[in-house]
């Protein structure tokens, strides 16, 4: 299994295009992926159930990933919220 | 109720105008969901036809999906791709699995318990935007259901004749299979005036009165109504007299909106002969159909910021060149003024790294980055010169303080163009060159600067900001923002004066230059180029239309010796009033 925290650091944070971006990022590969901020985790992969937590700019994050590309699905996470989803 | 009048109702105005019509009640089915336990053996069944009503449903999405997009347009098509993310969703399908299998509940019964639940999340979030997210999910969710029990999908496409429809709600997937034949107005329970009904509705220019409570219960299919979208009332089974009254009133609503349409399209020229330019404001290159629609003579003032922001990088000069060029091409030889990059103050640029400033306004801003950073400054220079051959294309410095901005300005232009014909790259040899007047030192030199460009542009956002000390975001102070404040005018006649002395022109393309009420003023002031949102231009062509530009200078001499804003307001008010105005709503403004 892999875990990475990171920061929401862009302005409107995960929210609308950027949790769109999210999940179809995490749809892209076939391990389990869940994200978690404070005690609640969610399937990474469902808009919904990103929306629902209400991500502002400045929450740390927690992301979890576990199957054959969980290295990979980290790493392209990682990296779309360091780029603050390319806003 | 009122009585002799049928029954009346007040609602929200979603769309302005009027419509005498049956009523169309347009339901949502109730249906029965049978919520029994499913014996242990159904469960996969159920699982199973969950799954492929889901898939069908992805696909009747992205068929609507094609349909908005030829119907409406991209923009508002987008509501589906967020319909085809939650169709999508692997945790929706999973959450009613898990009912299916856990509480043995059918798929319908699972799927509608499970909608409900994200439903009310989203409705109790604080934003707006979660809330509208609601409507979306609500919106699969009844699709879905509709392919789980076999029924076609809800629509207003199957009319035979002329009605106004009335519904509890009127979703996305609702209004883009209406029939625009036959569906003359919206009234609806819920929604207001940036509701998706009410969208729809301006978009088709159908009137539509929304939020009003229980309108469903109160009204029968085929019963007549009268809908005022302009006042948000309706009236339901009213008398002869009133319906009369109201056909009268639907008249002179057409008869002005065709006016209105009809007048952009002549030239703003006063009774004595006098033509000024009235031209649009737009950011980017899709505004200039809108433009032209209302009747713009040109596009005065070309903000290329939208090229820039919500990017990771600079644009590079094609893609420049390709904006400006499309501009340019669709204007047929009118004027287009672009203005450089003005970045900076409220505007940022994440990939240019700019450090937070204390007081951003007064700081390094517009020109101010484009003389620091000549790379960037350059490039779309050489972009807006080879745009230049295809049309009749200007270049605008925002943010000059002085004379010697200028200058430096121009003597990088005067290198790019060194370096276009090096290359053999054909540009407008002739092209005019002018300067945002917005700083008011730039404002008083305009005797000098006038010199070394050919025409100015007056900004009146900023020029009002930095000339009375107010920030206009700031609403404790906002009385204070006055664009007809004696001291604004005065420079902006000292900058008109200044351009007429060696023959040149100016312009003016901030929120002043669409105020019908100013613009007899600024007629007067001797202004040749008003530039404005598109919308605006019928009613300011209307006004230069009805007086003569000898009377206006005789306005506006009298109007710069008032001593204050209020004065100067009243004064232009009662002006207006005497020429006659009547606006689109049909009021006197």
């Amino acid at each position: 299994m892999k875990t990475a925290n990171a920061v929401i650091n862009n302005p409107i944070g995960l929210h609308a295009r950027p949790a769109a971006q999210f999940t179809q990022i995490a749809a892209k590969y076939q391990s389990k992926i869940t994200l978690q901020k404070e005690a609640k985790v969610i399937d990474a992969k469902s808009i919904i159930k990103v929306l629902s937590l209400g991500i502002k700019q400045g929450t740390v994050i927690k992301i979890n990933a576990e199957g054959p590309d969980e290295k990979e699905a980290i790493d392209a996470l990682v990296k779309l919220i360091k780029s603050n989803f390319g806003e | 109720m009122e009585r002799g009048i049928g029954m009346l109702f007040q609602g929200i105005s979603g769309s302005r105008g009027i419509e005498i019509g049956k009523a169309y009640v347009y339901e949502k089915h109730n249906f029965d969901i049978d919520k029994k336990e499913i014996s242990s053996v159904d469960v996969d069944p159920e699982i199973h036809k969950l799954k492929q009503a889901l898939a069908v449903s992805n696909l009747q999405i992205q068929s609507v999906r094609q349909k908005a997009l030829e119907k409406v347009g991209e923009d508002k098509a987008k509501i589906f791709d967020a319909h085809l993310l939650i169709a999508e969703d692997p945790a929706y399908a999973e959450d009613i699995i898990t009912l299916i299998r856990e509480e043995r509940l059918s798929a319908a019964a699972a799927l509608e318990a499970v909608t409900n639940q994200y439903v009310t999340m989203f409705s109790g979030m604080d934003d707006e935007y979660m809330r509208e997210r609601g409507a979306d999910v609500k919106d699969v969710g009844d699709r879905v259901l509709r392919n789980l029990l076999g029924f076609p999908p809800r629509g207003l496409d199957h009319l035979a004749e002329e009605v106004i429809v009335v519904a509890h709600e009127l979703t996305p997937s609702d209004t883009i299979s209406l029939d625009a034949r036959y569906v003359k107005g919206f009234i609806t329970h819920i929604g207001g005036r940036t509701s998706h009904a009410a969208i729809i509705a301006r978009t088709l220019e159908i009137p539509a009165v929304l939020g009003v409570t229980g309108i469903t219960s109160r009204v029968k299919s085929g019963e007549i109504i009268i809908l005022d979208g302009t006042a948000g009332k309706i009236y339901v089974n009213p008398e002869k007299e009133l319906i009369v009254k109201y056909q009268q009133k639907q008249k002179e609503y057409l008869f002005l909106q065709a006016e209105i349409k009809q007048l952009g399209q002549l030239p703003a020229t006063t009774l004595d002969g006098k033509s000024v330019e009235i031209s649009a404001n737009i950011g980017a290159p899709q505004d200039i159909d809108m433009a032209l629609t209302y009747g713009a003579e040109g596009v005065g003032l070309y903000r290329t910021e939208f090229l820039y922001l919500g990017k990771k990088s600079l644009p590079c000069e094609d893609e420049q060149y390709q904006a400006y060029k499309k501009v340019a091409e669709k204007l047929e030889g009118k004027p287009l003024i672009i203005r450089t990059l003005d970045i900076g103050g409220d505007k940022e640029l994440p990939y240019l790294e700019l450090s937070p400033e204390l007081n951003p306004f007064l700081g390094y801003r517009g020109i101010r980055i484009c003389l620091d950073k000549a790379d960037i400054f350059k490039t779309q220079l050489r972009a807006i010169l080879k745009a230049s051959v295809h049309g009749n294309v200007m270049i605008m410095y925002p943010m000059i303080s002085g004379i010697t901005e200028v200058r430096r300005a121009n003597k990088i232009l005067a290198e790019v163009k060194q370096e276009l014909r090096e290359c053999g790259i054909l540009f407008d040899e002739d092209i005019k060159v002018g300067i945002m007047i917005e700083i008011p030192s730039a404002a008083i030199s305009a005797e000098k600067i006038i010199q070394e460009v050919d025409f100015f542009s007056i900004g009146t956002n900023d020029l009002c900001q930095y000339t009375l000390a107010v920030d206009r975001m700031n609403e404790k102070i906002s009385y204070l923002y006055q664009p007809l404040h004696p001291a604004v005018l005065k420079l902006i006649k000292i900058s008109i004066d200044a351009s007429h002395k060696y023959s040149k022109f100016t312009g003016m393309c901030g929120e002043l230059a669409g105020d019908p009420m100013a613009a007899v003023l600024l007629l007067g002031l001797g202004l040749d180029e008003f530039s404005m949102s598109a919308s605006s231009i019928p009613l300011v062509k209307k006004v230069i239309r009805s007086i003569t530009y000898e009377q206006a200078k005789k306005i506006a001499d009298a109007a710069l010796l008032l001593d204050t804003h209020q004065e100067i307001v009243e004064y232009s008010a009662k002006i207006l009033e005497t020429l006659r105005i009547i606006d689109a709503e049909g009021e006197k403004i």
